[in-house]
């Protein structure tokens, strides 16, 4: 690859897309901060129902949850089998990241299905608007990076992801790491305290 | 030193278009990725929408100049006032800034383009069809017209049913993005493109500055998607979250509004003051002084400028506690800046001042910006701002320093800078009568708005009663914005004239110390044969930097051009629009559009080499 | 008082100094932010807004003053000494930051405490008036007495009076310049304890009688700049004959024109949205009309309260206020049809709310 040498030495031996990247989920950061505030703020003011605790399934999210931890150790691994060299590695675990980010989101296509048919839309009050908008919006981040990965995983098939590109892999990791420690935070505030 | 344009690339017309004719140059700077010709690109669109929003200043001036007016109708007026706004701040202010960051910043540094070039294309195509897209709404006479602030409830679907308000939730989250993706690619560029030897605090205060706005960017714009998201919400999906009857709060909107909104009036003035920390010491011949304490009051500001949001809402009813609060937060920020002020008057104290243009807007914006300040100061603290807010004295303070201090520190960016951009100097007897014009109509126009609040005026109203007895202060305002209206067709003029038929500027016309004086004017477009090497704060001015003027033996490998920077865009700003017809899926075309272009983007070669 | 001689001063000073603008000196302000006629509100804000111009004037005169100094001395001169690279001055700058935090804390101590005085809570005694704000009018309900009247806020002098704003639509703000400050008026429903509506308060203390100006201060949509009030202070003996006045029902001789207009508009869709004291009218879209005909004003400020203007208003009031949810005789509005009104039937109906008195 003739990258490198296009990317002359940085003034702090970073490479530039993964300092940008960094800034990315810097203000990813406060994009959530303030989802997640507004949830709070909102927390209890709805006038009608259905409301939290008539509509969250704990247990059925946890196993979600659980789902998607191991993904983000699925994507460690991947990464770890790209800087390795090994194509099988690589290949394994960044489908398994991948499987793992789709699991979570079936688990939460029947959420919303389910609470849908319980009565909760995001018009029907404030708590739905918080928790759609909210849990939708770290939906799509999931879609994103769920994609991300298969174009990983097809180029890694076609065997264009060598040690070379561990860098690729590895800002891939970061992302989904990072929404994954939402979803840790979603999972805490949302779910689990009353 | 030689100091002259020497390679005979001096003349910008050359550089700047195709020789295989029209149609070349014209698709060159579709697809450039070079971030003088973005910067370029910034400053004319800006200078563009400058002439909109002054248009509807004009015309509100008019409607305001005598009471009881009939002009224009209330409709037109608001939607007049809330464009004015929206397009000072989103589309002239910012973008202007921007365009330096874009020209200046890199060289300032020693690089040859910014971190990401393809993404920076990106931000300016962005913010482009955001701005047109917003503007756009005139044609259909459905402006936006619920004032830059957009207070919830004000803006829900029951209150403001037409489509005004579509296109002013949407254009401003289009316009953010721009600006998002900009501050990650000039934090990336400062921290990481800077030549060897260029260490923070050997970084010329325009970077300085470019650098802290680009966080405040990056941390702010977040903030005010995700209250757009909600507006967006609420008015197409039927969402809540300002809609009082199902338990949402219109306040909501305001604290998450000037969350945003306060650090956003730090973006639009510390550029500027980067500007006068560069041109207040060239013209002085004197470097800047404590250079440490301008750089940390800058970055002071920049943080403080988080805890102060709630000084907009003295009003809203928060409490004694809340506002005691915010008052001593918004205290404190004063601190930093008088600090600024006063090390700008050190640098000149025993200097050798050279009234130049750069210079005269330089020495107005401390005079003006002081004014502003300190009214400020007057409704910073909260009894006081009772009887101050969303009066005409808010209206003066505000005009003082966003024109006064922001626009008028770019104006000195215009004038130092022009020579480096063009290879021509800015006509200085036009430039003097632009900035007295400037001047005498500025204060005639906003200074009169002091007294016209202090008597009882509220802030948009499209008329007022003649038993007020402020028609006259109000014939005063409006002659003024006539003569600032003026002076700022004689700038434009200059501009125009001067690109054509300006003196020839050498590489280093104002003895300035900073490395963008060291190459030729106008640069290369790889700005620098050779990579500098930096030993101080003024290299121009200590060590004379070995400077490598002539054309290199072989042309430094730079960026290919990319058509997908601005279909990108155009997918992105499709994918928002379709949002306007209300059915959840329809956006998904321009989404697919938008993917299909990241795609051809993320697999096509960043540089022509990679091509074999 | 001798603080606001002193502004005025600096007014006139500067006025003359602008010959152009001299035209607009000596002139009463009605909706003058400097000029209270409360005990405690208002002067509070004044004094404090005193403090601390001073303190900017004379931030002020030094910028300045350094400012004209150093452009004066420090010009260029032609083969005048290459300036000394000076790269800043501790002491200088460790005496200037300290400088400006001094002043800065000088100006927040009594900064702090005026805004605890100023959000006092209010005698207990205190008149108690809810102030609803509505797409672009004032309503006044005065509890205890069971009395509502619109745009005119009548206040006797010297009784505490205990404000309780809120919105009945968009965000408003009470702004009578000449009372103190404003305070806005939100739309919120409902405290989280569903205790009542939950609302913003504003305590004051008239103490001159007087006719005073005020408006929204909160941009509330088309007609935001119409949105004007009145303050009517008066004695405490003058503040009951109003309100007794408010609660006694008045009806106009039988067979005059006025009589001919009551029926009109008991049987025309005025009844939809207004109310009148002693009536079958019990509307409450709209102002309360109960004793319309003491009113200064229509309109919310608009015109004075002439049979004429009335007229006028009654015909076509979206011409005079637009966006307004009133219907005129030809045209709807608001989403109600156009009251379809004669020519006659209009004035008998203007006739009979000039009646009201």
């Amino acid at each position: 690859m003739a990258s490198a040498a296009h990317h002359p030495p940085t003034a702090t031996g970073l490479d530039s897309r993964k300092l940008g990247f960094w800034t990315f989920i810097g203000s990813e950061t406060l994009f959530f901060g303030s989802l997640i505030s507004t949830y709070m703020v909102y927390k209890g003011a709805a006038v009608t129902g259905p409301l939290p605790h008539e509509v969250l399934d704990i247990p059925l999210t946890s196993v979600s949850t659980f789902v998607l931890l191991m993904s983000s150790l699925a994507m460690v691994l991947a990464l770890s089998a790209v800087q390795r060299g090994s194509r099988a590695g690589a290949i394994t675990w960044i489908l398994a990241t991948a499987v793992g980010g789709l699991i979570f989101l079936g688990f939460q296509a029947y959420e919303f299905t389910h609470f849908v048919h319980e009565g909760l839309t995001i018009s029907a009050n404030v708590f739905g608007s918080t928790f759609f908008v909210l849990t939708g919006f770290h939906g799509a981040h999931v879609s994103v990076g769920v994609i991300w990965l298969l174009t990983l995983w097809i180029m890694a098939l076609r065997g264009n992801i060598g040690p070379a590109d561990a860098l690729k892999v590895e800002m891939a990791g970061l992302y989904w790491h990072f929404v994954d420690i939402v979803w840790i935070v979603i999972f805490t505030l949302i779910y689990l305290i009353p | 030193m030689t100091m002259s344009s020497s390679h005979g690339r001096g003349a910008a017309a050359e550089l700047y278009s195709d020789p295989r004719g029209w149609g070349a140059t014209i698709w060159s700077w579709i697809t450039t990725v070079d971030h003088k010709r973005i910067g370029i690109m910034y400053g004319c669109a800006s200078l563009f929408f400058f002439l909109i929003g002054g248009l509807e200043a004009l015309l509100i001036r008019i409607q305001l100049a005598v009471p009881n007016n009939d002009f224009i109708s209330a409709e037109t007026y608001n939607q007049l006032f809330t464009m004015h706004g929206t397009t000072m701040i989103f589309l002239v202010a910012m973008p202007m800034a921007v365009a330096f960051f874009n020209y200046i910043v890199p060289l300032q540094i020693g690089a040859r383009d910014v971190a990401f070039p393809r993404l920076n294309a990106l931000s300016f195509w962005v913010f482009l069809f955001g701005g047109l897209y917003l503007n756009s709404s005139f044609l259909f006479g459905a402006a936006p017209n619920t004032s830059w602030v957009g207070y919830a409830n004000l803006t829900s679907a029951q209150y403001a049913p037409g489509a005004n308000v579509d296109f002013w939730v949407l254009g401003l989250s289009i316009v953010g993005l721009s600006s998002l993706l900009g501050g990650i690619n000039f934090i990336t560029t400062i921290i990481n493109l800077r030549a060897p030897g260029m260490s923070l605090m050997r970084m010329p205060l325009f970077t300085w500055m470019t650098f802290v706005t680009s966080w405040i960017l990056v941390t702010a714009i977040p903030v005010i998607a995700v209250a757009l998201i909600f507006l967006a919400f609420d008015r197409f999906y039927g969402a809540n979250f300002f809609v009082p009857t199902a338990g949402g709060d219109p306040v909501l909107w305001q604290h998450l509004f000037w969350i945003f909104g306060h650090p956003e009036v730090y973006i639009l003035i510390l550029p500027s003051f980067g500007v006068i920390s560069e041109v207040v010491p060239t013209f002085s011949r004197k470097p800047l002084f404590g250079y440490p304490i301008v750089v940390y009051a800058g970055v002071l500001i920049g943080f403080i400028g988080w805890g102060v949001w709630s000084h907009h809402m003295f009003t809203t009813g928060l409490g004694p506690i809340a506002d005691s609060f915010f008052v001593a937060s918004t205290m404190i920020i004063a601190i930093p800046t008088g600090v600024k002020i006063f090390n700008w008057l050190a640098t000149m104290w025993g200097g050798s001042i050279r009234f130049a243009t750069p210079m005269l807007f330089a020495i107005g914006l401390l005079a003006i910006f002081t004014v502003g300040g300190l009214s400020g100061i007057m409704h910073a603290s909260a009894p006081v701002d009772l009887q101050q807010h969303d009066s005409y004295f808010v209206v003066a303070h505000f005009h003082y320093v966003i024109v006064g201090g922001a626009i008028v520190g770019l104006f000195a960016g215009f004038y130092y800078w022009f020579p480096k951009i063009t290879g021509r100097f800015m006509s200085e007897t036009l430039g003097q009568w632009h900035f007295w014009t400037f001047i005498i109509g500025f204060n005639l126009s906003f200074f009169p708005m002091h007294f016209v609040g202090l008597f009882g005026m509220p802030r948009r109203v499209f008329t007022y009663p003649e038993a007020l007895n402020l028609g006259d202060w109000n014939m005063a305002s409006t002659v003024g914005a006539f003569i600032f209206g003026l002076s700022s067709l004689i700038f434009l003029w200059n501009l125009a004239r001067s690109a054509v038929k300006g003196a020839p500027a050498p590489a280093n016309p104002w003895e300035a110390p900073t490395l963008e004086w060291s190459i030729a004017s106008p640069p290369p477009h790889y700005n620098f044969a050779e990579i500098p090497e930096v030993r101080s704060r003024d290299p121009l001015w200590t060590v004379p930097v070995p400077l490598s003027q002539t054309r290199p033996a072989e042309e430094p490998l730079m960026p290919s051009p990319s058509v997908w920077p601005i279909l990108t865009a155009a997918g992105i700003s499709l994918t928002w629009i379709l949002v306007m017809t209300g059915v959840w899926w329809v956006p998904i075309i321009g989404l697919a559009w938008t993917a299909i272009c990241v795609y051809s983007w993320a697999f096509q070669p960043a540089f022509p080499a990679e091509a074999h | 008082m001798k603080a606001r001689r002193r502004l005025l001063n600096l007014i006139k000073y500067f006025v003359l100094a602008l010959p152009v603008l001299a035209v607009g000196c000596g002139r009463e302000y009605p909706q003058s932010t400097i000029d209270p006629v409360t005990r405690d509100f208002g002067p509070a804000i004044q004094d404090l807004y005193m403090t601390v111009f001073w303190w900017t004037m004379v931030i002020l005169a030094v910028v300045w003053g350094v400012l004209a100094y150093v452009l004066i001395k420090y010009r260029a001169r032609p083969g005048g000494p290459a300036p000394q690279k000076t790269r800043g001055h501790l002491g200088l700058e460790i005496g200037w930051t300290v400088g400006a935090a001094i002043i800065v804390v000088l100006i927040t101590i009594p900064t702090v405490q005026t805004v605890f005085r100023t959000q006092a809570a209010p005698a207990e005694d205190a008149l108690v008036v809810e102030v609803v704000g509505r797409q672009w009018w004032w309503e006044f309900h005065y509890p205890a007495d069971g009395v509502t009247t619109a745009n005119e806020l009548h206040l006797p002098v010297g009784r505490p009076v205990d404000l309780h704003l809120r919105s009945g639509d968009v965000i408003h703000s009470f702004w009578v310049p000449r009372l103190g400050g404003k305070r806005d008026l939100n739309p919120w429903v409902r405290e989280p304890d569903a205790s009542g509506p939950r609302v913003n308060r504003l305590a004051v203390t008239v103490v001159e009688p007087g006719i005073y100006y005020g408006q929204c201060a909160e941009f509330c949509g088309p007609s935001h700049g119409l949105m004007g009030l009145r303050v009517i202070a008066e004695s405490e003996g003058d503040f009951q004959n109003w309100l007794r006045m408010m609660r006694t029902a008045v009806a106009p001789d039988s067979g005059s024109q006025a009589d001919a207009g009551r029926e009109i508009f008991m049987r025309s869709t005025c009844v939809a949205c207004h109310a009148i004291e002693g009536t079958n009218a019990r509307g409450n879209l709209g102002p309360n009309l109960t004793r319309v005909g003491v009113r200064t004003t229509i309109g919310a400020g608009l015109l004075e309260n002439t049979t004429e203007n009335l007229v006028a208003w009654i015909r076509d009031p979206a011409a005079l206020k637009p966006g307004v949810k009133m219907p005129g005789i030809a045209n709807g509005g608001g989403g109600f049809p156009a009251t379809g009104l004669s020519e006659e039937e209009l004035a008998a109906v203007a006739a009979y709310l000039s009646s009201l008195k």
